[in-house]
């Protein structure tokens, strides 16, 4: 995919959220200051009354955007996923999860890409603590197409929804024309000898390890699993059927995350072995983003390498 | 309620009592038959335990039958143990874990400002509440979008479970505070009803752009004897005696209407 334009999720949702906001002033975003990074630059400059800006005060944003979804506005709280997880988990818990109001918390900065600021600001943990919450949607787009069309979503769909994007460029893997349905995976590529399922970041690498497998004689199978819950349990149940192999990949930790999402699936059906490839349940640390992700396996290599034994090939 | 529940929080409901009724009963642009009504006045119980006061008004106020209200806590009540706006019609939006509600008031008010609509929403805190970060956090959003349709009650009465505020986090200047954080800050007995409506009037009919903390000394207990000032009374239910007596002195002090 070297041939491919590259550009960051979090651009995607820039991007979206001025068209949103021109054709609905109900959508308000609630900056927690760190704007200019999160991308909502543009809202600002174009659409200053649906926007607010809270300070670094983000359990404020949270109740904030709640008090306003009662009153029929679609807030769009925005800010690091570190900070929009689990800073405020319990503000989401209480005033946006429990009465179900129409809030959605839009993060940059999930997981591993946030690569030179260190632990701190990576994010591993964020979708597993949010898919616990009744309520909760988490999604996570896997490039800049996916990105807008899926911020677009979350916004007619009415209820709590976490939306991840991360911070450096990714390749773009759809036409801007091409349709999500929350929780509906993407069919990327078909095959019949292992299914790999992969979310965000990881989606190019799953493609990318499909080829090499076609070229080792392979056929691998790859979703986009862009949203966690609700889960496409049929999409998990065709692979477990179709292919009695997965491997999930994700750059998140490989607990509570998409892996142990699918691993539910799998273990209820008792029909298929599984391999999940993800932060491997330790931190972070200052390292450029490939690094960071080689230190947990989350590589083409290692998919293909997953497969391979999965296969006894 | 709380009798029949066996369970809940008559200190601060009692505490909290006589400012509940007057923003009901004298005070918010309401519609009972329509509880979703847009252009209503929105009530939020930042400190959630105390809904047996707001129950009880909404239910007089006609949001529901008052034989909802011997239901309190119990399986598939619309009166949860904390307010539950899903559930229960005139609740604007669910309470219960303290230091929350704030804000959201804040949001109500902020989207009232966004869409030049005239209602206005009354917050009620605990002092103890005030412990909690988020409330300063919330604080200076109301300053800085000059929420002047927003009016903040503290209830004062200086008791938390652990024991008195001063015993167990010193509200140093809790009224100075608020002003210093951009508020109109007008000190009451917040039991002296004359003194709550002129209050909220006051508060009212100043548009300075300053949104308004009613900083209401009161009496945790208020009306029941052995309930006043006793921290015990924070969340324990009364048995068969006093019930009876805490009723008796209520009924002596206040006028029923039939």
């Amino acid at each position: 995919m070297s041939n491919t334009k590259k550009i960051s999720t979090r651009d995607g949702f820039g991007k979206a959220i001025v068209e949103l906001g021109q054709q609905d002033s109900n959508i308000v975003v609630v900056d927690i200051d760190i704007g200019k990074s999160c991308k909502t630059v543009d809202f600002r400059k174009t659409l200053p009354e649906q926007y607010i800006n809270v300070g670094i005060a983000e359990q404020n944003g949270a109740g904030v955007a709640a008090g306003l979804a009662t009153c029929g506005k679609i807030p769009f709280v925005v800010t690091y996923a570190a900070f929009g997880s689990m800073r405020i988990c319990e503000m989401i818990r209480q005033q946006i999860c429990y009465p179900k109001l129409n809030v959605k918390i839009a993060c940059s900065h999930g997981g591993l890409t946030p690569a030179n600021d260190g632990a701190s600001h990576q994010c591993i943990e964020d979708m597993g603590i949010l898919r616990t919450l009744p309520n909760m949607t988490v999604i996570m787009p896997a490039d800049y197409s996916s990105a807008m069309a899926l911020v677009k979503a979350a916004a007619a769909y009415k209820g709590p929804v976490y939306l991840r994007f991360t911070r450096d460029a990714v390749p773009v893997v759809y036409d801007e024309a091409e349709e999500f349905e929350i929780g509906r995976a993407k069919l990327l590529r078909e095959g019949k000898d292992v299914a790999i399922i992969a979310n965000g970041d990881t989606v190019c690498l799953a493609v990318e390890a499909a080829k090499h497998l076609s070229e080792l004689g392979i056929s691998a199978r790859v979703l986009d699993m862009h949203t966690i819950k609700p889960l496409d349990v049929q999409a998990v149940n065709d692979c477990i059927k179709d292919t009695g192999r997965i491997i999930t990949v994700e750059d998140h930790n490989i607990l509570n995350g998409l892996g142990s999402a699918v691993a539910d699936i799998v273990a209820e059906s008792g029909k298929a072995v599984l391999r999940r490839i993800g932060v491997q349940d330790q931190f972070g640390q200052s390292a450029p983003y490939e690094r960071l992700l080689e230190m947990n396996g989350i590589t083409v290599e290692n998919i293909v390498a997953q497969a391979q034994q999965l296969l006894n090939k | 309620m709380i009798y029949k529940a066996q369970s809940g929080h008559p200190g601060g409901a009692l505490s909290v009592a006589d400012f509940t009724a007057a923003c009901y009963f004298h005070e918010m642009k309401l519609d009972p038959k329509n509880p979703q009504w847009p252009l209503r006045d929105r009530f939020v119980l930042s400190k959630g335990h105390a809904c047996p006061a707001q129950y009880a008004a909404l239910a007089m106020k006609g949001f529901f039958d008052l034989s909802h209200l011997d239901t309190l806590r119990k399986e598939g009540s619309i009166l949860q143990g904390h307010p539950d706006m899903k559930k229960c019609p005139g609740i604007d939006i669910s309470t219960g874990s303290l230091g929350q509600g704030f804000a959201c008031g804040v949001g109500m008010a902020l989207a009232a400002k966004m869409d030049a609509l005239d209602y206005r929403v009354y917050v009620a805190l605990g002092d103890g509440e005030c412990q909690e970060g988020e409330i300063w956090e919330a604080a200076q959003t109301a300053n800085k979008y000059k929420l002047d349709n927003l009016v903040v009650f503290v209830d004062n009465n200086n008791l938390q479970i652990d024991g008195t505020c001063d015993e167990v986090m010193p509200n140093i200047d809790l009224g100075k505070k608020f002003a210093a954080f951009g508020f109109d800050c007008y000190e009451i007995d917040g039991n002296d009803m004359a003194q709550v409506v002129a209050a909220l009037e006051l508060a009212k009919v100043v548009k300075n752009g300053r949104p308004k903390c009613l900083f209401a000394n009161t009496v945790k207990g208020k009306g029941v004897s052995y309930m006043e000032n006793q921290c015990g009374w924070h969340g324990t239910a009364p048995n068969e005696e006093e019930y009876k007596q805490a009723i008796a002195e209520l009924e002596s002090q206040y006028i029923v209407e039939d």
